[in-house]
C-alpha cells in the first residue's frame, strides 16, 4: 500500500520514549492556526521555495509547462493557483531552492526507513512514532505500517489529533503501543476559532482510549491568549484526572520556528504577534496541573 | 574551587607564553664542550645538566611544584632537533594567535650562539638531508606530513609503575641488568651497557631536581610568615626529598612524583602528543581509598591537589615550531589526554568512586590542558557517562568518549597480551595505545582526497604542475569505474611507500642519534632489553600514518562512480575540465556534484561501500610493514588540524569542494551534507572496521537546546552507547550554536574563554585560525526535534 509521507525524521527525542524515527504522514482535518508544520496540511504534495538558496538562473520558468512561474522584480514567483506540483522545476533545481514537500511512498520503503534505526531503538527503549499532519487520515497506510512494526517488535506511537471516526481510532489503536493525544482547550467555541472544528469529538475520543485501557499522555500546546489561562488549564487538569489510563501530561510550548515555513508555502502566518510563553508561566501552567495529574512534563 | 585553586588557575590562564632559551643554552653549552660519548650517555648527561642547572619556580600557594621552564608558561626550546631562525622568533613573537612573546636577551642568544652552532647540526636538517627526492616532492606538495621533522618520536602513556617504583628501584633493576651483561656471547652487550648507564645517570638526575624542589621548598618555608603555608611548604619538601626516588605512600606524594616524571620526560625532548598519567583514577585509587580511610585525606583536599595538578598541564604550552608552520597559528595544546573509566586489568568495571570526583574536577577546571576522556565499556554504568555527558553539556568540548571495548578489541588484534590491552587506553587525540608498554608513533598525516586528485591529473599536482606521482594513465581514457580504483590504488600505493620508506630512515637517525634514556626507564621492556625507547625498547613498537579526508574522498569517488560511471551524468573530459576552473562560472555544475550526488554520512550503502574500500585501499598498503624497531606500520584516522592545511593545498574536489578550503575531519562526513540526523552518521561511520585502525575520530555538533533536559542527556547517553555497538571508536561532542560562533567571530573580545572542540581536543574559539573556525561553523550542527 501507499500513502503519502512528508517527512521521516530520525532521532527524535521529544516525540515519545527513548530515541525515535517519526513518520509524518501528510494531511491534517485540523486548521489549528499555530501550527508549526504548515507543509503537513494539505493532503497533497506542494511546492515549498527557499528563497535564500536561488540563483536567480531562472531555468524554472523556462521548464514549466503551465506557465506557473513569473518573474517578478528578478525573483521567480509560483502562481500557485497554476502549479500542479508536477516535480518539473524541482528536478533541475540542484540549489534546491526550490522543493516538494510530500512523496508517496509504500510501506515497505518506510519500514526500510524505520529499520535503519532499529540498534538505537533497542538500546534506548525507542521506537517510532507516527505524526502528521493528522497520522489517522491515512488509516489504511499507518495501519499497515504499525502491523509490519508490531511484527518487528519496534515500539509504536501514535501522536494524533483525535479527531476521527471512533471505528478507525478503535482499529488503529489495536497495534498502538501509546498514544500522544493532543488536547489544544475544553472551550469549544475557542477550539472552533482557532482549530476549524469541534472538540467534542477528540474529548469523546479520548475517553474511548481510557475505555479500551491505551495508554496515552497527553500533550497540550501552550498558546500564550489562547489556552494559558488558568480556568481552562484547571478543566483540562480535572478531565485529564477523569481518565484512568493517563497518568502523564506533556506541555509543548509555543515556538516561532514554523514561521519561515508559511513564507515558503506563500501562506499568511496569522499568530505573528503571540508571545512565546515564559520558562516561568509554564512552569506555573504545570504546577497547576500537578494538582490533577502525576506527571507533567515540559 | 578553594581560593588557592581560583587563583592558580586564573595565575595559568592569565601567564602569557613566552619562549625560555634556558634548556636551549645548557644543551648548546654542553655539545659544545661534550667528548667522546655513545649517544646515550651523551643525551643522558645533556638532560643532567638541564635538571642540575635549570632554574627552580613554586609558585605562591601551589602543593604540586615544578614547572618545566622557569616559570608557567616560559617555554622550552629543542634545538638539537630544530633550531628557529630569527625570522622564526620574529613570527612567534608576532603573530596575532597563539604567539610565544621572544625578548631581546632570547633574540640575542639565538643570534650569537644557537643558530651557528645548530646550523646543520640538527635532527631536522639530517632529517631532510636524507629523504629522496620523491619523498620531498611528495611533502612539499601536501601529500603528507612527517612528525619526527620537528618533534621527538613520543607518544606513549605511563602505566601504573611509577606508583610501586621509585627511581631508586628502577636504578636497582638497572643496574642488575647491567652485571648481568654477558660480554662474550652478546654481541650487544656493549651497546646495552651504555643504555642501561645513560638510564641511571637519568634516574639520579631527575632525583636531583626533586632535591633542588625540595631544597627551594624549604627555603621559602623559612621565610614564610603563614604558619599554614609554611606547613604546606614542609610538607612540599618533604614529598620532594621522598618521591620520585621512593615509591609514593600518600594521594599528594603520588600527584607530585608523576608531575616530576612528567617534566622529565618533556624536557628530555619534546615527544609529540606529550605523555600523560593514563589511567589515573586507577593508579591513584589506592592511595585516594588509603587516605581516606586513614583519614589523612579527604574528598575536599584530594580535589583540591587534582585540581592544583591540573593547572601544572595547562602551565606548559606545547613547545614552538620552526619553519613554515610557524606562521600558522596552530594550538597551545600539547595533548595530554587523561583516561576515565574503562575496564580493570581482571576485566571488571573499572569506575571507581574517584573517577567521579576527577570528573567533578574536569567540569569545574573547564581548562583546555589536560585535555580529557572517558573509557566507555558495556561493564560501566550509566551514571558514570550520564556524569561525563552533563560535562559535555556544558558546551566545552571535554571529556571525549571513547568505546573501551574496542580498544581492548584493537590491542588485542595487534598482538597485545589481554592484561596490557585493559591497561592500555587512548592518548593524544584519539590514538590507541598499551600504556607503559609501548612506542605507538604518529608518523604523519596522509592526504587521501590528494591522491585522487593526483590520480585524475595522471601523477601530476593540480596545484603546481609538477609531476609528484607516477603514471597511472589519462583519466579519460578509463572506461570503467574499476579503471579509476585501480589507477587510485597505484598511486596510493607509490606514495605509501615513499611515506615509508622516509619513516624507517626517520626512525633510524631518532635511534642513532637521539635515544631517549629516560624515558626509556620507564618503558617496559627497555630496562629489560638495555635498549633504548627510540630503539625498539619497548615491548610493543608501531608507527602509524594518519589518514584524512575520508568524507572529502568517500564522496568524491561516489561522485565519479555516481555521475561518470553508473548514471552517465558527466563526462570525465567535461568534469576535469570544471575542476580544472575551480568551479569558477561552474557553479551549475557544482550544486548536482554537491546536492544530487549520494553523501557519506547519510546511512547509504552505495556510498558507505565506497568508504570501506578507500579505507581498505589504505589500510592494506600500510598494516603490517615493517618499521626498524621490530614493530609494523598501522593505520588510524585523525586530522588534529591538518585537514585545514591538507584542504588549502588540494584542488577542487568531484565532490563539490571548492579549491583550497578544508577537508573533512576525522571520520565525519563533509560539513553539512549529512542531512539525516545523528543516527545515520553514526550509522554510516559505523561501517568502517574501526578495530582495524589504531584509532578513528568522529565529530558532532549538537546544539545546546537538543540536551537542555534529562532526556537529552539520557537520549546522548543511548546514542553513545548505540554507537558503541556498531563499533565506534571514538565521539566527541561539540554543543554551541553556530550564530554563537559566528557572534565570537565578529566580537572575540567578549568571548576570550568561548572554548570549542576542535578534533581530538578543545581550544579556545578564539584562537584558532579564521578558515579553522570557519570550518567549525560550517560543521552539521544537529538541532533538536
Amino acid at each position: 500500500m501507499k500513502g503519502t509521507v512528508f517527512n521521516i525524521q530520525r532521532y527524535c527525542v521529544d516525540d515519545g520514549p527513548g530515541i525515535r524515527t517519526t513518520v509524518f504522514l501528510k494531511g491534517c482535518p485540523l486548521r489549528c492556526q499555530w501550527c508549526h508544520n504548515p507543509e503537513s496540511i494539505s493532503p497533497k504534495p506542494e511546492l515549498v521555495l527557499h528563497e535564500d538558496r536561488c540563483l536567480r538562473c531562472g531555468d524554472c520558468m523556462k521548464l514549466c509547462k503551465n506557465n506557473a512561474i513569473i518573474s517578478e522584480d528578478g525573483k521567480f514567483v509560483t502562481l500557485r493557483e497554476f502549479c500542479l506540483a508536477c516535480g518539473t522545476c524541482i528536478e533541475l533545481c540542484y540549489a534546491e531552492a526550490r522543493e516538494i514537500v510530500g512523496k508517496e511512498m509504500t510501506t515497505e520503503e518506510v519500514m526500510v526507513e524505520i529499520e535503519k534505526d532499529v540498534v538505537f531503538f533497542d538500546e534506548s527503549d525507542g521506537g517510532v512514532t507516527f505524526s502528521g499532519g493528522e497520522p489517522l487520515l491515512q488509516h489504511e497506510f499507518l495501519v499497515e505500517l504499525l502491523e509490519e512494526c508490531g511484527k518487528k517488535n519496534i515500539h509504536r506511537v501514535v501522536d494524533t489529533t483525535g479527531y476521527t471516526s471512533p471505528s478507525i481510532l478503535e482499529c488503529v489503536s489495536r497495534s498502538v503501543d501509546l498514544f500522544l493525544y493532543d488536547v489544544k482547550t475544553l472551550d469549544d467555541e475557542k477550539h472552533r476559532a482557532y482549530t476549524g472544528v469541534s472538540n467534542r469529538l477528540i474529548l469523546e475520543n479520548l475517553r474511548r482510549l481510557a475505555e479500551w485501557d491505551k495508554k496515552v499522555i497527553v500533550r497540550i500546546p501552550i498558546i500564550p491568549g489562547v489556552n494559558d489561562d488558568s480556568e481552562n488549564i484547571g478543566q483540562t487538569g480535572l478531565f485529564v484526572a477523569s481518565l484512568r489510563n493517563v497518568g502523564e501530561v506533556h506541555l509543548l510550548a509555543y515556538h516561532k520556528t514554523g514561521v519561515q515555513k508559511y513564507h515558503r508555502l506563500g501562506e499568511e502566518y496569522r499568530l505573528e504577534d503571540v508571545p512565546v510563553p515564559s520558562a516561568e508561566h509554564l512552569n506555573e501552567i504545570a504546577r497547576e496541573l500537578r494538582n490533577h495529574v502525576s506527571v507533567v512534563t515540559y | 574551587m578553594t581560593e588557592r585553586v581560583k587563583y592558580l588557575r586564573e595565575q595559568s590562564i592569565q601567564a602569557v607564553p613566552h619562549l625560555s632559551p634556558e634548556r636551549g643554552v645548557i644543551v648548546t653549552e654542553f655539545y659544545r664542550r661534550a667528548g667522546f660519548l655513545s649517544a646515550p650517555m651523551k643525551r643522558a648527561l645533556a638532560f643532567k645538566a638541564i635538571l642540575e642547572r635549570k632554574g627552580i619556580c613554586i609558585n605562591d600557594g601551589e602543593l604540586i611544584v615544578g614547572e618545566r621552564g622557569p616559570a608557567p608558561k616560559a617555554t622550552y626550546t629543542y634545538p638539537e632537533l630544530c633550531c628557529h631562525s630569527m625570522q622564526d622568533l620574529e613570527i612567534l613573537n608576532n603573530r596575532e594567535k597563539i604567539s610565544f612573546k621572544v625578548d631581546s636577551g632570547t633574540k640575542e642568544i639565538y643570534q650569537e650562539s644557537l643558530i651557528p652552532y645548530w646550523r646543520g647540526r640538527s635532527m631536522r636538517d639530517k632529517i631532510f638531508e636524507e629523504m629522496t627526492d620523491e619523498w620531498k616532492r611528495a611533502y612539499e606538495a601536501g601529500v603528507f606530513t612527517e612528525f619526527m621533522e620537528q618533534r621527538a618520536p613520543g607518544h606513549t602513556v605511563l602505566d601504573d609503575k611509577i606508583y610501586r617504583k621509585g627511581m631508586l628501584d628502577f636504578k636497582h633493576d638497572i643496574e642488575t641488568h647491567l652485571k648481568s651483561l654477558d660480554y662474550e656471547n652478546d654481541a650487544e652487550a656493549y651497546r646495552k651497557q651504555e643504555e642501561l648507564r645513560a638510564m641511571l645517570v637519568c634516574a639520579d638526575a631527575v632525583i636531583t631536581l626533586a632535591n633542588r624542589y625540595a631544597d627551594r621548598a624549604r627555603d621559602l618555608a623559612v621565610q614564610e610568615r603563614d604558619p599554614v603555608r609554611r606547613a604546606e611548604l614542609e610538607t612540599i619538601e618533604a614529598n620532594c626529598r621522598y618521591v620520585p626516588a621512593h615509591a609514593p605512600r600518600s594521594f599528594w606524594e603520588a600527584l607530585q612524583a608523576y608531575w616530576f616524571v612528567h617534566l622529565g620526560v618533556i624536557t628530555e625532548l619534546n615527544p609529540w602528543d606529550a605523555f600523560n598519567p593514563g589511567r589515573l583514577d586507577q593508579h591513584l585509587h589506592p592511595f585516594f581509598k588509603r587516605g581516606l580511610e586513614e583519614r589523612t585525606l579527604d574528598r575536599e583536599r584530594a580535589a583540591e591537589l587534582l585540581q592544583c595538578f591540573w593547572v601544572k598541564f595547562n602551565n606548559q604550552p606545547a613547545p614552538p615550531k620552526v619553519g613554515v608552520t610557524a606562521a600558522e597559528s596552530s594550538t597551545y595544546m600539547d595533548f595530554a589526554n587523561i583516561n576515565s573509566g574503562g575496564l580493570r586489568p581482571d576485566g571488571s568495571d573499572g569506575v571507581n568512586d574517584l573517577t567521579y570526583l576527577i570528573l567533578d574536577v574536569i567540569d569545574e577546571m573547564k581548562l583546555v590542558q589536560p585535555s580529557t576522556n572517558i573509557q566507555l565499556s558495556v561493564k560501566n554504568p550509566d551514571e558514570f557517562v550520564e556524569r561525563a555527558c552533563e560535562i559535555i553539556r556544558e558546551g566545552w568540548g571535554q571529556p571525549s568518549v571513547f568505546n573501551a571495548d574496542a580498544v581492548v578489541e584493537e590491542l588485542l588484534r595487534q598482538g597485545k597480551s589481554i592484561e596490557d590491552a585493559r591497561n592500555g587506553g587512548t592518548s593524544g587525540c584519539v590514538e590507541t595505545g598499551a600504556f607503559g608498554k609501548e612506542s605507538y608513533i604518529l608518523t604523519g598525516y596522509f592526504n587521501l582526497p590528494k591522491v585522487l586528485e593526483v590520480t585524475l591529473h595522471d601523477g601530476l599536482d593540480a596545484r603546481t604542475g609538477k609531476r609528484i606521482g607516477i603514471e597511472t594513465g589519462d583519466p579519460c581514457e578509463f572506461t570503467s569505474f574499476g579503471d579509476l580504483m585501480t589507477a587510485f590504488k597505484r598511486q596510493l600505493k607509490y606514495f605509501l611507500d615513499v611515506k615509508i620508506r622516509g619513516n624507517n630512515v626517520i626512525e633510524r637517525l631518532y635511534a642513532e642519534y637521539m635515544p631517549v634514556p629516560f624515558l626509556s626507564i620507564l618503558i617496559d621492556d627497555c630496562i629489560e632489553k638495555g635498549k633504548d625507547y627510540n630503539d625498539g625498547g619497548a615491548r610493543y613498537n608501531t608507527s602509524y600514518i594518519q589518514g584524512v579526508g575520508l568524507g572529502t574522498i568517500t564522496d568524491s569517488v561516489v561522485a565519479l562512480k555516481h555521475h561518470v560511471y553508473d548514471e552517465q551524468t558527466m563526462q570525465m573530459s567535461d568534469l576535469l575540465r570544471v575542476l580544472e576552473s575551480g568551479f569558477e562560472g561552474f557553479e551549475k555544475t557544482r550544486l548536482p556534484l554537491l546536492n544530487r550526488t549520494p553523501k557519506y554520512g547519510n546511512d547509504d550503502d552505495y556510498v558507505d561501500d565506497v568508504m570501506r574500500a578507500v579505507f581498505e585501499e589504505f589500510y592494506r598498503g600500510v598494516n603490517g610493514r615493517p618499521n626498524t624497531k621490530g614493530g609494523v606500520h598501522r593505520v588510524n584516522l585523525l586530522p588534529t588540524t591538518c585537514h585545514i592545511y591538507f584542504g588549502s593545498v588540494t584542488a577542487a574536489t568531484p565532490d563539490g569542494r571548492r579549491p583550497w578550503t578544508p577537508l573533512s575531519e576525522g571520520i565525519s562526513p563533509v560539513q553539512g551534507v549529512d542531512r539525516h540526523g545523528p543516527t545515520a552518521v553514526l550509522k554510516s561511520a559505523g561501517k568502517l572496521d574501526h578495530v582495524s585502525t589504531g584509532g578513528t575520530l568522529l565529530n558532532q555538533k549538537f546544539t545546546p537546546q537538543l540536551l537542555q533536559n534529562d532526556k537529552g542527556i539520557e537520549s546522548l547517553v543511548h546514542l553513545i552507547r548505540s554507537y558503541f555497538t556498531l563499533g565506534g571508536h571514538h565521539i566527541q561532542f561539540n554543543v554551541v550554536r553556530a550564530e554563537t560562533l559566528r557572534d565570537a567571530q565578529a566580537h572575540p573580545e567578549q568571548y576570550r574563554d568561548l572554548i570549542v572542540r576542535v578534533a581530538g581536543y578543545s581550544d579556545y574559539f578564539c584562537d584558532l585560525g579564521k578558515v579553522l573556525q570557519d570550518e567549525i561553523i560550517a560543521r552539521t550542527e544537529h538541532q533538536g526535534f
